[in-house]
């Protein structure tokens, strides 16, 4: 029954998918869900599936709810980001991944009109605390763009600029130290260290994007969100950023924003599935990808829209 | 369209379009002659402004000289010792160049005849020959000859007989002299030095531009380090920090309602709050300097918010994500990327200030000033309104002083002109 | 001390405050292990010092020397004897002008009678009081705050949030300059309109046919209030400003469409600045030229055909103003309209060529009527700068109040008239000097309805096709 609707939502060439994967269908897809279109479905959806929670959370999110003005862009969501963990946040496209991704330092601040509410705790501290302070959020919460952005100064400066105004350092040896490590760690190093005082600006996409994580690692951030950082680059840069995203793992906390399916696979330990605003899914990495427990999720993974 | 001649027949709707055709391309024609005789009306407009400024003007950094023997007899100048600065001052010098006068042309007989010859001699050459004979003592009691300052109605002949004598300010006996000044090559033009150095005068031989030049600076340095600031601090206020609400709105209206009243206005408010209620002195460039900034301050507003504007997102994205605060955002990033718009637009809007005239009338900087004045809270004038000045004197004379001004004051406006572009195209940012 | 020290020596030690605050900083944060322990960077601290310092002090700086005057003023005033205020008819200004000028001017007090000589003495007392009491305190108030600030900072201080605070406030209030200009403009012109108003009837004022302020300060001039009649001012603003319009708008016009729709951006490069040099010439230059070379041209092209048996030709004519204004404004009008027209989506466009028409067709009926509520938005913002063009007109268009039609007549303006009446000495209680203040009124109602309008036909046509 429900795959004649998903056949009439998409009467195309993933007809034939949809009937190789007709026996995966879902113990979610019970007769409730019959005859409904991926939206009745999403729209009905007041719980997450799998495992949203986790024991050591890094950042807990309970019931987040955003809006712009009157329209609602999240809905209700609840999830936790383990310590050291990768969490991959896929989904069509406006389904709130990105806005909930800024929700998680403040980000969202800067639009007018946007309005968060449930509580979001990083290491049981709310961050929508009306008294705290965002800047020391910002710093221990990094956050790396679609677009690169560095700022249009030399690379040495691009680096230094979070140590330099959150007093991290006393001296220039230190601060040559901390810029040298972070693009190290960036995997920038050897292709900048002659020109450090070339602008950031005059480097490719990809190294782009590579100084923007440097800088954002300079700070020694506990958490760094990703917002789709390979959506502007040719495949190799991406491989690179990719093997750049597990080496940071070690280390850092990271949620990664990203569009392609394989990326999220590649680099993620877990998977967070959105779909209109709704968090519809949270598992394992392998899990979601081979088994998902959701039939959105699957029809999402397996391509039949999104 | 291939000729009806080896084609097939037009079908009925086609030959009317090409019936109609030639007129629609008369018209075609006409408009664009239209056009073309707008651009060509503005341009020669722009030509014959130069011409007649120019034209006139050139003349005006001249200055005309004639040659005298003087004798500087120290009973006649009354000075015994040249090196005490008070008999100095006291000196007779106008004594000296009577005689010399009557002695080089003794056919001047009369009263009448005399005055007229005394006439013929700027008193700004008995200065001259003051400060002459204070610089060098040792000349008491001799005899030079020099080069002094003709008066303007002399000037003003001396230098129209190329084209077309003006001699209404003239007698025939002094237009003798300064032909018989010409045979004997005892008259001459040179570059008006003074014109540079000294204040306004009533003798327009003697009148500079050097107070008004200092008035403008003066003026512009208080304009330029009011509205500045201010401006540049609105538009980030505007652009960063405001609230989408009504009191923002109203700002908004305000700031683009102001950048369309006339001038005048603002130097009816310069009175009304700075002369009379704040009982601040009149003519004086600090609140000339004043009424300019509340005059400029929307133009800066508005161009500075442009190019705030111009910044784009994401660089203040990059920079709030590393954990800087919205002042670090502003002062490290946006600032320094919006920087060449901002000056960009302060430089247009300080020639504005500077060429302006109607709100400084208000204040009293119409003032009849001849020091120079070296404090904003001296009195003074500025180039536009002594150019309004000179324009509204009777005397033929100031007539190239004018033009020779409003050169002066277009050239500093071209050159700052020429500033905002090239800082535009040098400091250009292409994102 | 004198003021501009005192400012300086405020300025001195908040750079004082920032080094000290700065130091004691960085000398905490080696307790807690770094600077990195502290709130904020070691430049806040110091900041914050140094705006405490600075702020309170120039605050009371700033209100004592406002009202230090007025109160010495009235202490003066209230120790002379009755016979004083008597001796010169109960002008206390007067005679506090003659108290002061005997308390700087030693020599002259010779001939003022003692009362004087020792309010003079007191004044001058109360003066050096006043001058040492506020330099006190205002160092008192600089140092106290800047060290209880000092004493204040700790790890935990939370410095940078507490500059920023006072960073955007500073910007809040150099933004709301706009809306205090306007108040202020409102406020100046509306007060002493009012206290015109009281004078003249407004009736008077607004229909009068007859202007000539000049007779009526003579105390003996019968029906005087009968001189203010503006309508010849307004009727000759009208006439230089629409001469100037249907120069400037025509020309404007067609300059922005031969630009932006015939000429090669080649020759657009070129005439676009020259253009824009026309619209950089002061105002006081145009006056010039029109005042000498137009104006005679005029008069002397309205002779030369034989125009005087029939119209009145007067050497300043409004035709030479309007003309040269026109000028003036061409550059203004292409621009606007050069906006406007650029905004016509070029698919519009594209439309119209793909039926078939020819440029100008295109031009004449889809670009103009789509961008028409734009250039009536330019129109109206063009006729607004010359209904307040001021130089122009005063240098050529004259004084006398002709109620006329004719160009080549000599009309006066509104402008005019402002500068005529205020230029020189003016009594804030004569209607000749508060006249000029109610035309202000008046130029500035019009000028900023038409600009209201303007501006929001502008708005609303960019809107349209955002």
């Amino acid at each position: 029954m429900q795959d004649t609707v998903i056949e009439s939502k998409a009467p195309t060439a993933k007809t034939v998918q949809v009937e190789r994967t007709k026996k995966t269908t879902k113990t979610e897809s019970n007769a409730m869900n019959a005859k409904r279109s991926p939206t009745e479905i999403a729209e009905s959806i007041t719980e997450t599936v799998g495992k949203p929670l986790a024991q050591n959370a890094k950042l807990a999110m309970r019931n987040v709810n955003v809006h712009y003005d009157q329209k609602q862009a999240v809905f209700d969501v609840n999830l936790d980001i383990a310590e050291n963990q990768v969490v991959a946040l896929i989904g069509p496209s406006g389904c709130g991944k990105s806005t909930f991704l800024r929700c998680l330092n403040r980000m969202n601040d800067t639009i007018d009109i946007c309005r968060v509410e449930g509580s979001i705790q990083l290491d049981g501290m709310d961050i929508y605390d009306s008294k705290l302070d965002v800047v020391p959020l910002r710093a221990r919460v990094g956050m790396v763009f679609q677009k690169p952005n560095p700022f249009p100064k030399s690379i040495y400066d691009n680096v230094a600029y979070g140590p330099r105004i959150h007093g991290l350092v006393n001296r220039r040896a230190d601060l040559d130290d901390v810029v040298e490590s972070s693009l190290r760690k960036a995997g920038l190093w050897e292709e900048v260290k002659d020109r450090l005082e070339s602008p950031g600006t005059g480097l490719s996409g990809g190294q782009q994007q590579r100084l923007c994580i440097a800088r954002t690692i300079a700070v020694s951030p506990e958490v760094i969100l990703m917002d789709e950082p390979c959506s502007a680059l040719d495949p190799i840069a991406t491989a690179k950023i990719e093997e750049l995203i597990a080496e940071l793992s070690q280390n850092f906390t990271i949620a990664i924003v990203t569009h392609s399916m394989q990326q999220a696979a590649r680099v993620s330990n877990r998977t967070a599935y959105f779909h209109l605003g709704r968090l519809v899914e949270v598992n394992e990495t392998e899990k979601v990808f081979t088994n998902p427990d959701h039939e959105l999720t699957e029809a999402y993974i397996t391509g039949r829209f999104g | 369209m291939t000729s009806p001649n080896n084609s097939k027949p037009l079908s009925q709707q086609a030959a009317l379009v090409q019936k109609s055709l030639a007129k629609r391309y008369a018209s075609e024609r006409r408009f664009k002659a239209y056009g073309l005789a707008s651009v060509l009306f503005g341009l020669c407009a722009l030509l014959v402004l130069f011409v007649e400024i120019f034209g006139g003007g050139l003349s005006g950094f001249k200055t005309t000289q004639v040659a005298l023997t003087l004798e500087l007899d120290s009973d006649v100048l009354e000075v015994y010792d040249a090196t005490n600065p008070d008999e100095i001052l006291a000196g007779n010098y106008t004594g000296v160049i009577r005689n010399a006068l009557k002695e080089r042309f003794p056919d001047a007989t009369g009263r009448k005849e005399k005055r007229a010859l005394y006439s013929m001699i700027s008193v700004g050459a008995t200065y001259d020959l003051r400060d002459q004979l204070a610089a060098d003592p040792d000349l008491l009691d001799t005899s030079i000859d020099v080069w002094i300052l003709a008066d303007d109605d002399i000037d003003t002949y001396y230098k129209s007989l190329s084209s077309v004598p003006y001699a209404e300010r003239m007698s025939d006996k002094q237009q003798q002299w300064v032909q018989d000044l010409i045979d004997k090559q005892e008259i001459r033009t040179i570059f008006n030095t003074r014109f540079f150095t000294s204040g306004d005068s009533s003798e327009p031989e003697m009148a500079g531009i050097r107070g008004a030049i200092m008035g403008s600076l003066l003026t512009m340095m208080v304009t330029l380090l009011l509205s500045f600031p201010v401006g540049v601090a609105a538009a980030i206020y505007l652009e960063e920090y405001a609230p989408k609400n009504r009191l923002t709105d109203f700002v908004e209206v305000n700031i683009n309602n102001l950048a369309a009243v006339p001038s005048i206005i603002f130097g009816l408010l310069g009175l009304a709050i700075f002369i009379n209620l704040f009982e601040m002195p009149r003519s004086i460039p600090l609140v000339g300097g004043i009424v300019l900034t509340l005059m400029t301050l929307p133009t800066i507003i508005i161009s500075s918010r442009a190019a705030v504007k111009a910044v784009p997102p994401s660089i203040r994205e990059a920079a709030l994500g590393i954990g800087a605060s919205k002042m670090q955002m502003i002062l490290h990033h946006v600032l320094p990327l919006a920087m060449p718009g901002m000056l960009t637009g302060a430089i247009i809007g300080m020639a504005q200030a500077l060429g302006e005239t109607a709100p400084l009338l208000m204040i009293g900087m119409v003032a009849f000033i001849m020091d120079v004045p070296g404090a904003i809270t001296d009195p003074a004038t500025v180039m536009p309104v002594q150019i309004f000045l000179w324009s509204d004197s009777p005397e033929r004379a100031f007539v190239e002083k004018t033009s020779a001004a409003i050169m002066v004051l277009l050239m500093f406006l071209m050159f700052m002109n020429a500033m905002a572009v090239l800082l535009r195209k040098r400091l250009e940012r292409r994102w | 001390m004198e003021s501009s020290v005192l400012v300086i020596a405020i300025f001195v030690l908040g750079i004082i405050a920032f080094v000290v605050g700065r130091s004691r900083s960085v000398a905490i944060s080696q307790n807690v292990g770094g600077i990195r322990f502290l709130n904020s960077l070691p430049f806040y601290y110091g900041a914050l010092t140094a705006l405490w310092c600075a702020i309170p002090s120039f605050l009371v700086f700033a209100v004592w020397s406002l009202f230090d005057d007025a109160i010495i003023r009235s202490a003066i005033i209230a120790t002379l004897p009755a016979e004083a205020a008597e001796s010169v008819g109960g002008n206390l200004n007067l005679l506090f002008n003659q108290i002061y000028n005997v308390s700087v001017d030693a020599a002259g007090s010779e001939s003022a009678p003692d009362y004087m000589v020792a309010a003079a003495q007191h004044l001058h007392s109360m003066q050096s009081i006043s001058r040492w009491a506020l330099t006190g305190l205002v160092l008192a108030c600089a140092l106290g705050t800047s060290i209880v600030v000092w004493s204040r900072i700790n790890p935990q201080l939370k410095a940078r949030y507490q500059v920023e605070r006072v960073f955007r406030s500073f910007l809040f209030l150099c933004s709301s300059l706009a809306i205090l200009t306007t108040i202020g403009i409102v406020v100046s012109v509306l007060f002493e309109s009012i206290r015109f108003f009281a004078m003249v009837s407004p009736i008077d004022f607004l229909f009068g046919l007859e202007w000539s302020p000049q007779m009526a300060i003579r105390a003996d001039q019968e029906g005087s209030s009968g001189s203010f009649g503006a309508i010849p001012l307004f009727t000759g603003t009208l006439l230089i400003a629409l001469i100037a319009l249907i120069i400037a708008v025509p020309c404007g016009l067609m300059t922005a469409i031969f630009l932006s729709e015939y000429a090669s951006s080649r020759i657009r490069d070129i005439i676009k600045p020259m253009l824009e040099v026309l619209a950089g010439i002061p105002t006081v230059v145009y006056g010039f030229f029109a005042a000498l070379t137009v104006a005679p041209f005029i008069r002397d092209m309205g002779l030369s055909i034989g125009l005087d048996q029939w119209l009145p030709i007067s050497s300043e004519s409004a035709l030479a103003a309007g003309l040269v204004m026109g000028v003036m404004i061409i550059p203004f009008v292409s621009s606007l309209s050069d906006d406007v027209i650029n905004a016509v989506p070029q698919s519009l466009r594209d439309g119209a060529l793909g039926l078939g028409s020819t440029r100008s067709e295109v031009i004449k009926q889809v670009v103009i009527p789509a961008a028409l509520p734009g250039i009536v938005g330019g129109v109206l913002l063009a006729a607004s700068r010359a209904i307040g063009e001021t130089m122009i007109v005063v240098m050529a268009a004259g004084l006398a109040a002709n109620l006329t039609l004719n160009p080549l007549d000599s009309v006066t303006t509104v402008t005019v008239q402002i500068v005529t009446l205020l230029v020189g000495d003016q009594e804030f209680d004569s209607p000749k000097t508060l006249a000029a203040f109610a035309l202000g009124l008046m130029l500035f109602l019009v000028t900023l309805s038409l600009n209201y309008f303007a501006l929001h036909i502008v708005k609303k046509y960019r809107e349209q096709y955002d």
